[in-house]
């Protein structure tokens, strides 16, 4: 059997130590064992990203990895009002007792672990958020009423970018944290991951030319996120991710793209991570995250 | 020249038609391409020259993609010819939160929009010149000028009569193919559809 410890905390953090594993994954001659038991924490990036990981082992050894789950009895039953387990299934043994025979929403979620892989899917989530958005934007961020429609937006172009460019289904979700000892405020967490092509599979036939030798995850990440090409030629393709940063640097946020071996990010004051890293392990598709934090209503800048 | 006829497109109606009536916000890409087909499809049917108000009243979300698809593509495929109608098109009911989306895919294509909050005066929206804008908003005040009037109450510039020019070929105006009439989307609209509002006393379009 082949253990694979997953890490203690599982959120933006520790996604390239959870992606890791992936690596360690083998050919699938042992089972795999994925380890959570210790898990103490994981918010939307670390359960899309724990996805990622079942499919990626998946993918690698043609069987499903075991995922021992965490101990913490909390920890469990936030997963499954996240929807967690509905969709874990697919991927891990070991779940299936934890999948819900009725599926109820959970009061205090903002936005479960969906699946995207149609346009219909953009459309039902947006509708579902609508009225939690409301009130949480402005309940506990502070937000002006109008940014439920930012927000939407925002949500509509991340997962459309899902359908445009990665060409394989991907995951949402989204929930808000009090993130009291690291910025002292509210913060909401946003998610989308897919298993697709990345940005260097999307933009290699149409731009690799022009950047020669240097073309690779970091520069693919760099030619999207900041110059905003895209594998479609005409314009006007592309201001989906420039739109989505405007709207997060209006709102203070960090937006990160991870794909490939590479990360960008914008990245607000109250964060330290680099605005872009190299060399980190290899995963395929495209994973953001998006942290929106709390107006500072004391009176502080926000 | 054929009779001219002006029609109304609610988004939301014609994306209940054509794309699927659970749907209620203006989202997605293929949801914006499949809106602006139909919208296209209408235009050519008719084959006559038409003026069209894109109504954007009941769209409670407009995102980037469909901003470009329903308003900028549209706008392209109507300039570049890839649709052969001769129409004129007014975005109505546009509010606050339509038009970042809208501006953003004007902005990208370098195209002009005319469109309508409200009871509020029509707009000019998308990166325009300054003195070109100018010609534009008297002639929106004004709402229609005759060919003759135009130099004393239109033009302030050398330059003017050439910006009107360019409005008029964008067909961010009217210029009336046999008197040289020139008018405002929004009185041209109002002129052909004496329900939007009680028409100024005038001839036949």
């Amino acid at each position: 059997m082949n253990v694979l410890e997953v890490p203690v905390s599982l959120d933006h953090r520790s996604m390239d130590a959870l992606f890791a594993l992936a690596l360690a994954g083998g050919t699938g001659e042992e089972p795999i064992l994925l380890d959570a038991r210790h898990v103490r924490w994981v918010d939307p990036v670390g359960m899309v990203a724990l996805l990622g990981v079942g499919r990626m082992l998946l993918r690698g050894t043609g069987v499903r990895a075991r995922l021992e789950l965490p101990e913490g009895g909390d920890v469990v039953s936030y997963m499954g009002r996240m929807g967690f387990f509905q969709e874990a299934v697919h991927v891990f043994e070991g779940v299936e007792a934890r999948v819900p025979r009725r599926v109820a929403r959970s009061s205090d979620v903002l936005l479960e672990l969906t699946p995207i892989s149609e346009n219909r899917d953009i459309h039902t989530l947006v509708e579902r958020v609508q009225d939690r958005a409301g009130a949480i934007l402005s309940r506990t961020l502070h937000y002006p009423s109008s940014s439920v429609v930012q927000f939407s937006v925002l949500l509509s172009e991340v997962c459309g970018n899902i359908l445009e460019h990665a060409d394989a289904p991907g995951w949402v979700a989204a929930q808000t944290y009090s993130w009291s000892r690291r910025l002292g405020r509210q913060v909401l967490v946003v998610s989308v991951g897919d298993m697709g092509r990345g940005f260097l599979g999307s933009l290699t036939p149409e731009h690799a030319g022009r950047y020669g030798d240097r073309w690779n995850h970091a520069t693919a990440l760099e030619a999207a996120f900041i110059h905003g090409l895209t594998r479609f030629p005409d314009q006007g393709r592309g201001h989906g991710i420039q739109q989505m940063r405007k709207q997060v640097r209006r709102w203070d946020g960090l937006i990160s793209i991870r794909s490939g071996t590479a990360r960008i990010a914008d990245v607000p004051s109250w964060e330290s991570v680099p605005p872009l890293e190299d060399g980190l392990p290899p995963v395929p598709g495209a994973w953001i995250t998006i942290i929106l934090p709390a107006l500072d209503v004391s009176g502080g800048a926000s | 020249m054929n009779q001219m006829e002006a029609f109304s497109l609610d988004v939301r109606d014609l994306m209940a038609r054509t794309v699927a009536d659970l749907y209620s916000h203006l989202i997605t890409r293929p949801t914006g391409r499949a809106v602006r087909l139909a919208i296209e499809r209408q235009l050519v049917d008719l084959g006559r020259p038409v003026l069209s108000q894109v109504d954007f009243s009941s769209v409670a979300v407009l995102d980037y993609s469909c901003a470009d698809e329903v308003v900028a593509r549209l706008l392209l495929a109507l300039r570049d010819g890839t649709v052969e109608a001769e129409a004129w098109i007014l975005f109505r009911g546009i509010q606050d939160f339509h038009r970042d989306p809208i501006e953003a895919a004007l902005g990208r294509h370098g195209l002009r929009a005319v469109i309508e909050s409200g009871e509020a005066a029509a707009e000019l929206l998308g990166p325009s010149e300054a003195a070109e804008r100018d010609v534009w908003e008297r002639l929106e005040t004004l709402g229609r000028v005759s060919r003759e009037a135009a130099p004393d109450l239109l033009f302030r510039t050398a330059e003017d009569a050439r910006h009107l020019e360019v409005l008029a070929r964008e067909r961010l105006v009217y210029a009336h193919p046999v008197s040289g009439d020139l008018l405002s989307l929004r009185v041209l609209a109002r002129s052909l559809d004496p329900s939007i509002q009680s028409p100024p006393s005038q001839e036949a379009i």
